[in-house]
């Protein structure tokens, strides 16, 4: 099949279904593993998997992960009916499941980021091939009987779930992925892509096919099953003396359906006794299950936007100055009911995008997989509160710094077996990664119970690489432990594939500190590390202190505040250069008047006549001078337009907001600030 | 919406410029890029851009940026009075405001009335795409692509 026919909803569609088909694969392939065994179960899904895979990939005419996909479904078809107990090692099986994983994932990235896929498989395939003529040598006794099965007639009728659309399309990838198991397939309707009609027809009458295979009823039952979106499905064998009616009911069913597409065909006369026994499948959502839609992101994004909206402008109404000094009984009513609707409504809205972190933990069984083989170290992976929610951006940007972490901790932290079992540890180390709410915030972390970072040994690579600024004896634990998050600073001697380069550690700090996070580390020498990673709940909404700079207003996120104050002048130094600085409790810190960083018009020059706030970023802090606060609200924070961050990166700017009387706030970031 | 109707719109569009007053001279854009005319607004103003991005506005919960063109065209600046218009053009999914001194109205140039700027070896016009005649008028049609993102295009050649 060639791509022509995918439109963007299809691709969007295929990607959604791949992409988690590959992950459940993944955790089923990893459980085999684990389990060292092969139960009939886990094949089964295995088989299913891969089917529906080759189907919609061929599909989209992604010939690469169909074939290879194929070659995968041949292996399972034939460890499907294979004897017991198998001539082969699981992990070879596993090993060549995992490389699949893998490729099928860097082409599906590849079809996200909008590229034609374009990986050879052939290579897997071809070692596919070689195991599974290995198993099939073994195996020859097992396979000839069912080879030696007759032809066996069915007829089957398939409805798919309503407006699941592209009815064509699926089931024309019905008859496709039935050409491995079945011999002759006739369809009604006929050209299902080509006839206008065919959606309508399949629609209200479902999808007619009629096929000999060698296949049992219920393997085929099974197959067609895996259907995506099927509602319904009747599966009937035809016994051999009724073909030929079959035919030539099929023939005229076929006349009647192309000249009035609306008449429906009467199946009952073809249809055998023993049809009556055949179960009604169940629906693929089950009754049972709370059911669910996937919504593309961007639509949640703009229903934020408008919730965000609609939050301040209840706050326009609300508070709107005309209504100052009325007296208003019922509207106050009406308006407190308004408030705690749009408050209710938020809530909903910020709960929708939250997401567990099930999947992105998961995802570390992988590398902790990988790893424990390639060095040779084994390791056990505890997972704690997989299903703490966070926002779904929130995931997105906190994947790779896990992963990072993770490899660092398997590769720096646990050390060999040997070593371990000389410090009286056990032989396997233990990696555990635990998350959990604490207020607005959600801390994920980290912990191994590996040698622990060396202090000295940091500071000795600090002070090579010149970070050291200050004398040694100074720095708190803290502080010394904050080296590791330096770019390209690295205690390894060696450089691993893994780790080693110091870029890894970097990257985890800037990716979090972009979603407003910060990161921390713990160790005890000899006894482990433990990484925190503090991430805010959600991007969308923030707590924010609103300041006055003469006619400008600014919004200073809550959570960077240590406190404010009027200065009193005798607390007020200015050095030689001209730096403003203020005392606080024998503490000296720097002021920043934010109506010259911003150069805004205001009358209030004087410290003594506005107020200082101090914040606090890092263990770094900084007093923002401004003329006034003006309270605490909840801001919806918006990006600066696509225009203005195209131009220029503003430090120290972290987006803007609407206040409720329309004017519009610019959101300080206070680590750009003390960098600036 | 189907494409013959989308033709249709591009067609009604097509040759109609909307012009408007920079001190003495008369600009025009091509309509399609224009999505509303309104009153100056409150700007806040954003630290460290060029001075003719005046700030951002609030465009009935939309920010956009707005943009002095006098400014941009190296004029001196002007007090903002009545007459002064934001008109608010999309171009390429960017959304701007041009605050221009006045807006006069649109017209409707055929080609055969546009000519080619002339070749200025100075290349100060790079902004103009065409010169459109009516009625023995001069109106400087601009080039909404370049007008927006010319400045990028030289700050990422410096780089």
């Amino acid at each position: 099949m060639t791509g022509y026919l995918a439109p963007d909803s299809l691709l969007e569609m295929y990607i959604f279904e791949t992409g988690g088909l590959t992950e459940q694969l993944e955790q089923t392939a990893l459980l085999l593993e684990k389990n060292d065994d092969f139960p009939a179960s886990a094949i089964h899904e295995i088989f299913r998997i891969m089917h529906t895979i080759k189907g919609s990939s061929g599909m989209m005419g992604y010939t690469g992960v169909a074939s290879l996909a194929h070659a995968i479904e041949d292996v399972f078809a034939l460890l499907r009916s294979g004897t017991s107990p198998p001539p082969w090692s699981t992990s070879h099986v596993t090993d060549l499941l995992f490389e699949s994983i893998d490729f099928m994932k860097t082409e599906l990235a590849a079809v996200k980021s909008g590229c034609a896929p374009n990986g050879d498989s052939a290579d897997l395939i071809g070692r596919l091939h070689s195991l599974l003529h290995a198993i099939t040598t073994n195996n020859q006794s097992a396979l000839s009987p069912s080879e030696a099965e007759s032809l066996q007639a069915y007829r089957a009728v398939i409805h798919f779930e309503n407006g699941c659309e592209m009815e064509n399309i699926r089931a024309y990838n019905v008859l496709h992925q039935l050409q491995d198991l079945a011999e002759t397939c006739t369809s009604i309707p006929e050209n299902i892509i080509q006839h206008p009609d065919s959606i309508k027809q399949i629609r209200e009458e479902g999808f007619t096919i009629h096929l000999q295979s060698r296949a049992s009823y219920d393997e085929l039952h099974a197959h067609l099953m895996s259907t995506i979106f099927i509602s319904k499905l009747e599966l009937t064998m035809i016994e051999k003396e009724n073909e030929p009616a079959t035919a030539a009911a099929e023939t005229a069913a076929s006349d009647v359906s192309e000249a009035a597409p609306d008449a429906v065909p009467e199946p009952q006369q073809l249809q055998q006794p023993a049809a009556a026994n055949t179960p009604l499948s169940p629906t693929t959502s089950g009754a049972g299950m709370p059911s669910k839609i996937s919504v593309q992101i961007s639509k949640l994004d703009k229903l934020m936007d408008l919730v965000g909206e609609m939050v301040i402008a209840e706050a326009m109404v609300t508070q709107n100055p005309d209504l100052v000094g009325l007296e208003l009984e019922h509207f106050g009513k009406a308006a407190r009911h308004l408030r705690k609707i749009t408050k209710e409504l938020q809530d909903v809205v910020m709960s929708v995008r939250m997401v567990p972190l099930q999947g992105t933990f998961q995802k570390m069984n992988r590398i902790v997989r990988d790893m424990s083989r390639k060095l040779d170290k084994e390791v056990s992976l505890v997972l704690i509160g997989e299903e703490t929610e966070v926002d779904k951006t929130v995931v997105e940007q906190i994947s790779d710094p896990l992963m990072h972490i993770m490899r660092n901790a398997m590769d720096h932290g646990i050390e060999p077996a040997s070593v371990r079992q000389q410090t009286g540890k056990p032989a396997i180390g233990t990696v555990t990664l635990e998350a959990k709410n604490a207020g607005g915030d959600v801390l994920i972390i980290i912990k191994d119970d590996g040698k622990g970072l060396s202090k000295e040994k940091l500071l000795r690579k600090a002070m090579e690489g010149g970070l050291l600024h200050r004398p040694a004896e100074d720095l708190t634990d803290k502080e010394i432990y904050q080296f590791i998050f330096h770019p390209g600073f690295s205690t390894k001697e060696q450089i691993s594939e893994f780790s080693g380069r110091g870029v890894g550690m970097d990257v985890v700090t800037r990716n979090i500190e972009s979603i407003g996070g910060s990161v921390s580390v713990d160790s005890k020498e000899g006894e482990g590390t433990a990484v925190t990673l503090k991430i805010p709940l959600t991007l969308a909404i923030i707590d924010g202190m609103i300041v006055k700079v003469g006619s400008s207003r600014y919004t200073i996120p809550t959570s960077v505040i240590k406190e404010s104050f009027r200065p009193v002048a005798r607390d007020l130094i200015t050095d030689p250069d001209g730096n403003e600085m203020i005392m606080v409790r024998g503490q000296c810190y720097p002021i920043l008047r934010l109506h010259r960083h911003y150069k805004a018009q205001t009358d209030i020059t004087l410290f003594t006549e506005g107020i200082l706030v101090m914040v606090e970023d890092k263990e770094k802090v900084l007093c923002l001078f401004a003329d006034e606060l003006l309270g605490e609200q909840q801001v919806v924070v918006k990006p600066l337009p696509a225009y203005v961050q195209r131009m220029k990166r503003i430090e120290g700017l972290g987006g803007c907001t609407l206040l409720g009387d329309g004017n519009i706030s610019l959101i300080l970031d206070v680590g750009g600030l003390l960098q600036a | 919406m189907d494409l013959a109707s989308v033709e249709q719109e591009e067609d009604t569009q097509k040759g109609k410029f909307l012009t408007f007053q920079i001190g003495n001279e008369t600009y025009g854009i091509e309509i399609r890029f224009v999505t509303e005319i309104i009153g100056l607004q409150p700007i806040t103003e954003v630290p460290e851009l060029p001075e003719y991005i005046k700030g951002i506005i609030n465009l009935r919960g939309k920010i956009i940026p707005v943009m002095d063109v006098r400014l941009r065209f190296g004029k001196p600046f002007r007090e903002y009075n009545d007459r002064t218009c934001v008109v608010v053009v999309d171009c390429g999914n960017l959304a701007v405001g041009l605050i221009v001194d006045s807006v006069a109205e649109v017209l409707t140039i055929a080609d055969e009335d546009i000519v080619p700027p002339p070749d200025v070896s100075r290349g100060r016009n790079k902004y103009i795409k065409g010169i459109g005649k009516v009625a023995g008028e001069v109106k400087l049609l601009l080039d909404c692509n370049r007008l927006l993102l010319e400045d990028m295009i030289e700050e990422l050649a410096q780089l």
